[in-house]
This record gives structure tokens, C-alpha cells and sequence, in this order.
């Protein structure tokens, strides 16, 4: 049982910052952006976390700033890729060599030194719900809960909400997968997708400054070491689905904290590597149509031209 | 128009960014120490030593030595740090210039290698051992030009010195640390990816908790990378939940999940390469320490003495090239005294300390 539950805990906390990055990129590629550049903003809200939070030496602040920073990230790719129609791929590699290069750069500027950050005084890596620890049984499974682990699911209930009960999330499906019938009925299609991919800068900051903030409490160059793409891969996974991400967020999760607890359980004679590949191999199967299909919204990629025929 | 206009100022901003942020290191100006100045940053380092090194500096400072990081760059808080205060020494004691070349992923190896070769760097030391392949392709390439690679050895070149450490002999002396210091019985050990190199350190470091606590589980993971910190402090915490209250890792940055878990859960954790008590002096027990600068200054002599050679340098615990620190002092006198003991056991050649899994399952603790 308490095995049971340090593997759970694990899961979650690995999760966390999965859920996030993938809630930003179902909204993205639900108006119909490709956002390759979830990995880029993640490392700018890493890093603007903590420099906030170092200056300030309130967290809260931190997170904030980490949600400024990936909307104005994303804001290079909304500009470039909406309104200039440059390529979403290649704008989304760009920005994730860009966040890489000036988030070193500032961090040498700051700490007058490179590689990491001194970690922060004050960080959030502690269980903000004390009396939950107190559950029989479960309890335990709270204490290594950081509040990023809550907000996600908080931030998949609403992003659920938003994009299947309100008029605005009709909206959003309708410009992913017809831009030019949205357009004829009076949708805003730029307004929408600008609206979108500031979303997914913001999810994507917060899901920096849980690696971050909630997690090592400094900052480390490399450190976000591919989450974005995985994340990009669990949305797939979820077809571009919230709650569907968020299943797929925890299965990854879970395959890495499984890896990391296989000694303990007592099956290490299984290959580390065949728990690592997993979640992969799972993509690649849903991608093929083999558990159901996984469609991609329609005009996904494509840059929309008004009275273009 | 004007949309080309701002597509065009946003790719030059984009670009300019891009190009601040990869820009190489402001130098310190490898100031040819004369003047007031550098007398005055470091008076109290040597003052007796220093008049006699200028007169001797001079005419040598035309060298270059040129070294180019693995994709931890700068500021890893490990070899490439290390590695890099090795040139630094080198300049202010023979009064060289050094340069530094970062390589952003491990297709920049070969053409590091080949824009030093082609400005006729005096030297250019390759540090990682990933870099043995590219290494290989530019010694043949540039057979007159002198190269060294740090943590590698095999190559064989008239023109590549190799830097080789003992980290097997250094993880044996925080491992005897561990095995004493432990109230559990457990310890961890955390590695970076599984290879020949890492597993010197884990098998180092379980012989020495061995040695002194036969009866004392190891538990090992590897983190599969050098960069994933939250997954570092995943397994840190697994570990310790499972019973270790002393982890030992030998992952770069992933190491960093380590210690910030230690921190939290109050447990000990051993640092490695370098000195990492700084990152939480009040639970990093001590460190293993791998002398990168130690071997990379010494090549550099040898490159101002004008004997350079080919072929594979072994730093190890009689040259000083590895060993234990302790600048937070946490280490009792008991425990000091017991590592030294072993230390010099090692160093008079007593017995040998295991680096793979065959000669640590034939391992027989020594009786001192």
C-alpha cells in the first residue's frame, strides 16, 4: 500500500507539468495553430519564475510572471504565424532556440554565472492542504503534493468547461475546423486564435514554473529536457481532447515513476528502457487508428487568409 | 507592405536575440598581467610566487589554449566548470589565452574541433568523452595540431593527450563515508545513463560502503539522462522513502533534484565532481572530487614546456586527480580519519579498488 501510494504520488507529480503543456496545446491546435514552441515558453516561464521570485521573494508573484512571460511568448508565434502566415513549424522551432539562448543569456546577466540559479528562499514544493494529510490511508499520498498538482486538474475542469459548454469554445472548435464557415457567420477567426495561443502561453509559463518553482526550486538550463514535446504527444494521445490530455498526462506519468520504482517493486528484470519507450509506443499506436481514431481539428497547420478562396 | 516590414524587423530582432544569447563569454581580457591591477585582484593568493611567474609569463603568453564544453557548457557546476578553472590557472600562472566554445548539442563537436584547428590554437582540449569520435576524425585531419580530450582514453594518437580519471578510486572514499555515517543501513546511488564511465562511480562507491558495512543495501537507479532535475528528485525521494538516508549521485544536473530533496526531507546528500556543499550546506555530506583542473592544467604545462605528448594521462588518487571534499564541514574526525586511512591504502596500493561489476562482485574488502 504505501508503496503503492509513493508510485502514485510519483505519477502526479510527473504528470503535473505534462497536463499543463498539453491543456496549452489542445487549445492551440484546437483554433488551428501547430504549437511546436510549448517547450520554448515552458522554459521562459521556468526561468521568469524564479527570477521574480528571487527578487520578491514571493512565489505567487513568481507564478505570475511565469504566466506573462509565456503569453508573451507566445505571442511571437500568434503574430508571426497568424497575422504574417510564416510556417507554424518552423516559427515554433525558432522560438524554442530563442527561449533556450536568451533565458542563458539573462541568467548570466543576473547570476553573473551560467548553468543554474541559486534556488529561490521561498519556493512551492510543499503541500499547501495540511489537513488532507490527515486522511486514514491516503493521507499520505497528499504530503508530497505541491499546489501546481491541484491547479492542474482545476485547469483541465476548466478548460473542459470552456471548450465544450461555453459559446467560446464552440467558437474555438468551429475556427480549428472550418476558419472560412466561422468567418461567414461573423467569427473573429484572428481574435480567436490571438485568444488561443496566449492561453497556451499561459498554461505552458505555469507549467515551467512547476518544473521550476514547484519542483527543484532554481533554475537549470536543459532543465525542461523535452516535457514540451512529450506533452505535445500526450495531447495526440488524448486526441486533442482536456480530459483526454489529462489521462494521457498521467499514463506518461505514471510509465516514468513505474521506471523509476521498478527496483523497488521488484520487477527490474523488465528493460528500464521498455517502461521508457511506453508512452510512446502508445502515440504511435493511437496515431495509427488501432484504439479508436484520433483525428487532428481540420485546419490545423494552415495559416487563414481572409477572402481568400 | 508594412506587413513585410514587420515580418522583416521581427526575424532581425528573433535573430539578434538568438545571436545575444549564444554569444561566447565576455573574456576576462586575459590581461597580460602586468600594471596595478591584477596585482591588486589577487594579492593575497601568492605574492612571493608572483614576481618570479611574470619575468616567465612574457614571452609565452602568445599560446592559445582552446577548450570546447560538452552540451553542459559553463556553469555545469561540474567538468566543464572544473575544466574550465584548469585554463584559468594555466593563465594566470604561465600567462596563456584561453577561449571557450560551447557546443548547444553534440553535432557541434566537429565543428568546434575544426574552427580552433583552423585558427591554430596552440591546444584544444575536448571535454566529455562524447567527444571521442569527433576527436578522432579532426587528430587526422589536423595531424600537427595538439589536442586533449578529458575522460576518454583508447584513441591512441601522437596528437591527442588523454585525460583519464579514477573515479571508481574517489566514489570509494565518499562510499566509506556513507557506509559508516548511515543509521538505516540504506544508501542510494543515482546515475546518470548507464555506461562504463558511470558505472565506475557506482561500483566504486558500493565497494567502499562494502568495505566498511558489508551488511548495508545499495540501492541504484539510473535517471537515463544528465539534465532532467524533477526526475532526479523523483528518485531521490523514492529512494529515501524506501529506507536511504545518504544518496550519492553521479548524474550532472540531474543531481540537482537530488539535493533539493535532501533538502526538503532532511537526509543526506554526496555531491560530486566538485565541491557541492554550497547548494545546501546543511545536507550535502561531502563531495567526490574529480580534478578536472588538476589534468587539464597539468596538459597545459606540458604544451608551454613545449614536451607535450600523445597517449593516456591517469589522474588518480596518488597524483591528486580525485578524492573527497568536505567544505561545509559536516564530516566528524571519525569519519575523515576513515576515509583517509583507505585513501592511503589506495594510494601505497594495499588493494585495488573495483570499477565494473566483475571486479566488484570478486571485490574483497581489504582488512586495515
Amino acid at each position: 500500500m504505501v508503496v503503492f501510494i509513493a508510485l502514485l504520488a510519483s505519477a502526479l507529480r510527473l504528470a503535473t507539468p505534462l497536463i499543463f503543456s498539453a491543456l496549452g496545446g489542445v487549445f492551440t491546435e484546437r483554433s488551428g495553430i501547430t504549437n511546436i514552441a510549448l517547450e520554448g515558453m515552458m522554459i521562459m516561464g521556468a526561468f521568469f519564475a524564479i527570477l521574480v521570485t528571487e527578487f520578491t521573494n514571493m512565489p505567487w508573484l513568481g507564478v505570475l510572471a511565469a504566466m506573462v512571460a509565456g503569453i508573451l511568448t507566445s505571442m511571437i508565434l500568434a503574430v508571426l504565424s497568424i497575422h504574417l502566415k510564416g510556417n507554424q513549424v518552423v516559427v515554433g522551432t525558432a522560438i524554442n532556440l530563442f527561449a533556450t539562448s536568451i533565458t542563458a543569456f539573462l541568467l548570466e546577466l543576473v547570476w553573473k554565472r551560467s548553468g543554474q540559479t541559486d534556488s529561490v528562499e521561498r519556493a512551492l514544493t510543499t503541500n499547501p492542504f495540511h489537513f488532507l494529510e490527515n486522511i486514514p490511508l491516503i493521507g499520505k499520498l497528499f504530503s508530497g503534493m505541491t499546489p501546481f498538482v491541484y491547479l492542474a486538474f482545476v485547469a483541465v475542469a476548466v478548460s473542459y468547461y470552456v471548450l465544450y459548454k461555453t459559446p467560446f469554445g464552440l467558437r474555438i472548435r468551429a475556427v480549428g475546423e472550418h476558419p472560412r464557415a466561422a468567418d461567414t457567420v461573423g467569427i473573429n477567426v484572428y481574435k480567436i486564435r490571438y485568444i488561443c495561443v496566449g492561453i497556451s502561453g499561459m498554461m505552458a509559463g505555469i507549467s515551467g514554473a512547476s518544473m521550476s518553482l514547484g519542483t527543484i526550486s532554481l533554475f537549470r538550463e536543459g532543465m525542461t529536457s523535452g516535457k514540451g514535446f512529450i506533452a505535445l504527444a500526450a495531447m495526440i494521445f488524448g486526441k486533442w481532447h482536456p480530459v483526454g490530455a489529462m489521462f494521457a498526462s498521467l499514463f506518461f506519468g505514471f510509465c516514468e515513476a513505474l521506471q523509476i520504482q521498478a527496483s523497488t517493486l521488484g520487477f527490474d528484470f523488465v528493460p528500464s528502457e521498455f517502461l521508457q519507450m511506453l508512452p510512446y509506443v502508445a502515440t504511435i499506436i493511437v496515431l495509427s487508428g488501432f484504439i479508436g481514431r484520433a483525428v487532428a481539428p481540420k485546419a490545423v497547420g494552415t495559416a487563414y487568409e481572409k477572402g481568400h478562396r | 507592405m508594412s506587413k513585410r516590414v514587420i515580418s522583416l524587423m521581427m526575424v532581425v530582432m528573433l535573430v539578434g536575440m538568438m545571436l545575444a544569447g549564444c554569444a561566447s563569454k565576455p573574456e576576462p581580457a586575459a590581461e597580460p598581467a602586468p600594471a596595478a591591477e591584477p596585482a591588486a585582484a589577487e594579492p593575497a593568493a601568492e605574492p612571493a610566487a608572483e614576481p618570479a611567474a611574470e619575468p616567465a609569463a612574457e614571452p609565452k603568453s602568445e599560446l592559445v589554449m582552446g577548450m570546447i564544453t560538452d552540451t553542459g557548457g559553463l556553469g555545469d557546476q561540474s567538468f566543464n566548470d572544473s575544466a574550465w578553472l584548469g585554463l584559468e590557472e594555466a593563465e594566470k600562472q604561465f600567462g596563456i589565452k584561453r577561449q571557450v566554445l560551447e557546443s548547444q548539442s553534440a553535432d557541434d563537436y566537429s565543428p568546434n574541433l575544426v574552427s580552433f584547428a583552423e585558427e591554430k590554437t596552440d591546444i584544444i582540449y575536448g571535454v566529455g568523452f562524447l567527444f571521442v569520435e569527433a576527436m578522432k576524425a579532426a587528430a587526422d585531419q589536423f595531424p600537427d595540431q595538439k589536442f586533449a580530450i578529458v575522460d576518454s582514453s583508447g584513441l591512441e594518437k601522437p596528437n591527442v593527450a588523454e585525460i583519464v580519471f579514477a573515479e571508481n578510486e574517489g566514489s570509494f572514499l565518499v562510499g566509506v563515508i556513507a557506509g559508516l555515517k548511515t543509521e538505516t543501513n540504506k544508501i542510494g546511488f543515482i546515475g546518470g545513463m548507464k555506461f562504463p564511465l558511470i558505472e565506475k562511480f557506482e561500483y566504486g562507491f558500493r565497494a567502499g560502503v562494502k568495505a566498511v558495512n558489508p551488511d548495508a543495501e545499495v540501492i541504484v537507479n539510473y535517471a537515463d539522462s544528465f539534465d532532467d532535475a524533477a526526475k532526479g528528485k523523483e528518485i531521490a525521494l523514492v529512494q529515501h522513502q524506501a529506507g536511504a538516508d545518504i544518496i550519492f549521485h553521479a548524474a550532472g544536473g540531474v543531481g540537482a533534484g537530488l539535493i533539493e530533496a535532501a533538502k526538503e526531507e532532511k537526509f543526506w546528500a554526496i555531491g560530486v565532481d566538485q565541491d557541492q556543499s554550497h547548494m545546501a550546506p546543511e545536507n550535502v555530506l561531502c563531495s567526490m572530487i574529480k580534478r578536472v583542473d588538476v589534468g587539464v592544467l597539468s596538459v597545459a604545462k606540458s604544451v608551454v614546456d613545449g614536451n607535450f605528448q600523445g597517449g593516456t594521462l591517469l589522474f588518480d588518487s596518488k597524483n591528486n586527480g580525485v578524492g573527497y571534499s568536505d567544505k561545509a564541514g559536516n564530516l566528524t574526525d571519525d569519519l575523515k580519519a576513515a576515509a583517509d586511512k583507505y585513501l592511503e591504502a589506495i594510494k601505497a596500493g594495499t588493494f585495488v579498488v573495483p570499477a565494473t561489476e566483475a571486479e566488484f562482485n570478486a571485490f574483497e574488502a581489504p582488512s586495515l
